[in-house]
């Protein structure tokens, strides 16, 4: 197999020579298995190596990207990627300033790949069974995959860093059926490379398969606008998607009107509300010390005290807004270029039991857990995979699962009770220009969201 | 590929390669103006065995490590699913153009000057819209060969251009899009600027649903976005298979309203999705899925159509991991009535274009719901503005059960959908 490590010393050299404002190259080399079930049977196991990298140059403004599995012909890949930056670059050229870094970090725990694969299955073996003998189930799918991921960034400023990346997920969703009508329940975990994060869900495996047969009777809520109540789950799901993308600075630079809207220092919630995106923090599927443009992770507040104060940069949004690189340059592989990506994203927390948040809610929807969410920026939904009304301050009878949608510059200010149980989801994967699932995190405490829309019948 | 073959061979009762290899030009515009172009060239190889009647699976992007390859999958065939099915012997193809060479010789330059004559007619229109716009032309080369000297080989290309705007004023932000695909070269900018003005005119006035039962008319982009993730997963005859899908015992029996009819066709000409066989070699064929409003066939590749006891239709396909079944080409039969007459027809009722959100649900069930990200309000048979912070909810069993009116103009919608407007009678809408 091809040695990444000698291709980036003879690129090195290359990029040092070559005529643009800037050039990076990025290498990679991965291995990943799978296994999944559909119902009692296996469905699909396999595993995969992958070799390739990418060249991207900046020449007056404009990029050229090439990316590829042969690494044979680096010169003309490079020649290429240059003479595209040159067709496109009519300005000139932004990057915020970033020193040069040259580190090899070591990889603490490649746990999954010297798991057989054998032992993977035994684990999801027995999570199977016990989703088969829930009464009433007619389906159920789990999948696993993990991926071991070896990347060299090196650049035309002289940074080199090498940096291993370990991803482990997995998805189990149980379905129910009785007569014509079909409904499923389902949760995701996913770890940084701790396979034992896997082991010991026995008892979730269980509440799921029971919950998929317990919404066949649930009711439909009746559509209009209710006092949520999120868990930290979906909470967290909502702050990523109501908020986080809004905060990703590509969005934003090169639109004058969306510049004035998201000037620093507007107020979006109340005082008790900060929300902070973290890569820095380490261990949660959004973590890394440097980002895909060489940027060293920061932890950055996005809103403090119900304000808006920063957002999210690559080195070329934060020089054109002129704010500080935040290192939230990230591409998923070697086949796209960074573009600004959120990492580990939550709300901090306050205090108060999930008790007290729900004391004075007459007729309210507590939503739970997720099946996803996505956002316009403006407007956003997300959806969640389990709703209870609540009346008179208590919960009371489960609901089907429930769509929840807002408008990202009123609903945060709706917020009035935060608690104190933050939690962080690691089973999320997100999606934006093609790149799709970047491992992030999201979390949050408790949260009540007043006069939030839910969609029903 | 052929030492691949010879190496599984060795040790597998039946092996097949599967090779794709891929160059895509993507040309992008941000706010209005050209930001990137990129290439990117991508070689996959994918080892299946069946070894002690198990099978196995591998994939690589280094094509010149048949060893490493033929051990993974040996690996993972230890535990593997048992097979139940032979693969394809040499067959004859239907001849299904897909490749036209036309594509590979468009330079870089006219797709950048394609991208700006579309930008140019859109801030034309509006000038403070803010557009992305993506061209990209995209060769592909894929080659299938088994131990049972079946083997398929064919050339596509693809050609695609899209643009996406965004309107703010205030804290207010309209999003408005249009995107066309083929095998052959777009050049026809106008056709998709129209569309995305056209937008921007009904759009222009703002106007409010009420939170009550609605008529409603899914153009085919709000068809694409809110109906047919539900119904792309209960004709897949895995889902069959396994009694997870609604449709799973109503084979022959009329579900729909007889004036629906769907269609699953991998045989069009020069469409994106189009093949002369699919990702196991298997010949294509036309499926119809749904006949006037009766469950007429399930999709199936050869795993899924042997546990079943039918015959494969020829839809395999991969996405990375082993072929599951997954729809080619979807057709939804036109109708006989303009979309003008629905809208006249409609006293207070939607015109949902893009509902955000929709796929989220329990689609195995039906159910979708969404916020309307592009949507109008009819009023007394006019279209009178735009509408906001809606949500619409629904089920689509029980809405395709009684369809009003289907439109007689279909159109494609992100390559893979021809379907025309459809007028539903009543869809639940919440809204602030």
């Amino acid at each position: 197999m091809t040695d990444i490590g000698e291709v980036s010393r003879r690129l090195a050299e290359a990029l040092s020579k070559h005529r643009a404002d800037y050039i990076e190259a990025r290498l990679e080399e991965s291995r990943r298995s799978h296994i999944s079930y559909r119902g009692k049977e296996l469905e699909s196991a396999g595993q995969s190596t992958a070799v390739g990298g990418n060249i991207r140059a900046l020449v007056k403004g404009g990029w050229g990207f090439v990316s590829f599995n042969d690494l044979t012909d680096l010169n003309e890949r490079l020649e290429r990627a240059v003479a595209q930056a040159r067709l496109v670059g009519k300005e000139t050229s932004q990057l915020a300033d970033v020193e040069p870094v040259v580190d090899t970090i070591v990889n603490g725990k490649d746990a999954p790949l010297t798991i057989p694969l054998a032992e993977k299955k035994q684990l999801l073996d027995e999570y199977n069974q016990i989703i088969w003998r829930t009464p009433h189930l007619q389906t159920s799918v789990i999948a696993y995959g993990d991926s071991h991921k070896r990347t060299i960034f090196l650049n035309s400023a002289g940074s080199y860093i090498e940096q291993p990346r370990t991803d482990i997920t997995l998805r189990v969703s149980a379905v129910a059926t009785d007569n014509s009508e079909v409904q499923q329940a389902g949760f995701s975990l996913g770890s940084r490379g701790d396979f034992d994060t896997m082991r010991h869900l026995h008892k979730e495996v269980e509440a799921t398969a029971r919950k998929a047969a317990k919404l066949l009777a649930a009711p439909k809520l009746k559509g209009g606008e209710y006092t949520v109540v999120l868990d930290p789950v979906l909470a967290g799901v909502f702050v990523h998607e109501a908020f986080g993308h809004l905060s990703e600075a590509d969005h934003i630079y090169e639109n004058e009107r969306l510049r004035q809207i998201m000037v620093l220092g507007k107020k979006f919630g109340g005082k008790e509300l900060n929300i902070i995106d973290s890569a820095a923090v380490p261990g949660l599927r959004g973590s890394y010390r440097y980002d895909d443009e060489g940027v060293p992770a920061t932890k950055t507040y996005l809103i403090k005290e119900g304000e808006l104060v920063g957002r999210l940069h690559s080195r070329e949004t934060a020089a054109r807004m002129g704010e500080r690189p935040t290192g939230n340059a990230r591409a998923i592989n070697y086949r796209f270029p960074p573009i600004v990506r959120m990492t580990n994203t939550y709300i901090e927390p306050v205090g108060g039991s999930f008790d007290d948040i729900i004391a004075d809610i007459k007729e309210g929807v507590y939503a739970k857990n997720w099946f996803g969410g996505t956002t316009s920026m403006e407007m956003f939904t997300f959806s969640a995979g389990e709703a209870y009304m609540i009346r008179n301050g208590k919960l009371a009878e489960a609901l089907r699962p429930v769509v929840l949608t807002g408008n990202v510059f009123t609903t945060l200010n709706n917020i009035d009770a935060i608690g104190g149980d933050l939690d962080m989801n690691q089973g999320g994967g997100c999606g934006k220009g093609g790149q799709y699932p970047l491992p992030v995190s999201n979390g949050s405490p408790h949260i009540r969201i007043s006069k939030c829309l839910v969609g029903g019948s | 590929v052929e030492r691949i073959l010879e190496q599984a061979r060795k040790v597998a009762e039946a092996a097949e390669v599967f090779l794709v290899t891929a160059e895509e030009t993507p040309v992008h515009f941000e706010a209005n103006r050209l930001k990137h172009v990129q290439t990117k060239q991508s070689t996959s190889v994918a080892l299946r065995i069946i070894k002690e009647g198990r099978l196995g699976y591998a994939t690589a992007t280094d094509v010149s490590n048949a060893k490493g390859l033929v051990a993974d999958a040996v690996e993972t065939a230890r535990f593997g699913t048992r097979a139940r099915f032979e693969l394809p012997p040499t067959t004859p193809y239907p001849p299904v153009e897909i490749f036209d060479p036309a594509v590979e010789t468009i330079a870089t330059a006219e797709m950048t000057d394609l991208g700006e004559k579309l930008i140019a007619l859109v801030t034309g229109h509006t000038s403070d819209i803010i557009c992305e716009a993506a061209l990209e032309k995209e060769s592909i080369s894929l080659r299938i060969i088994n131990s049972r000297g079946g083997q398929a080989e064919y050339k596509k290309s693809v050609f695609s251009m899209g643009i996406v705007g965004t309107l703010v004023r205030g804290t207010d932000m309209l999003f408005v899009g249009e995107g066309q695909s083929s095998c052959h070269p777009l050049t026809d900018v106008g056709e998709i600027a129209k569309v995305v003005q056209r937008q921007l005119e009904l759009a222009r006035n703002q106007a409010i649903a009420p939170s009550q039962t609605l008529p409603v008319i899914f153009t085919p982009e709000g068809v694409a976005s809110a109906l047919t993730s539900p119904l792309l997963a209960a004709f897949n005859g895995k889902t069959v298979l396994e009694g997870a899908s609604p449709l799973g015992q109503k084979l022959g029996k009329e579900v729909f309203d007889s004036k629906f009819s769907l269609l699953d066709d991998p045989t069009i000409a020069y469409r994106p999705y189009s093949r002369p066989c699919d990702d196991e070699g298997v010949p294509s064929q036309r499926t119809p899925l749904i006949e006037k409003g009766v469950v007429a066939n399930f999709l199936y590749d050869l795993q899924t159509a042997a546990l079943a006891n039918t015959r494969s239709t020829g839809s395999a396909s991969r996405g990375g991991g082993l072929p599951l079944p997954s729809p080619s080409t979807l057709v939804i039969a036109p109708g006989e009535v303009s979309f003008e007459d629905m809208v006249k027809d409609i006293k207070e009722g939607l015109v949902i274009e893009q509902l955000m959100g929709a796929e989220q649900g329990n689609i195995l069930g039906g159910d979708f719901s969404g916020n309307v990200l592009l949507g109008y309000k009819v009023e007394s048979g006019k279209i009178v503005g735009r509408v906001k912070n809606t949500i619409v909810s629904g089920n689509v069993y029980q809405l395709l059960k009684e369809i009003n009116a289907i439109g007689s103009q279909a159109k494609w919608v992100g390559g893979l959908l021809n379907t025309p407007a459809i007028y539903c009678p009543r869809l639940s809408v919440a809204s602030k």
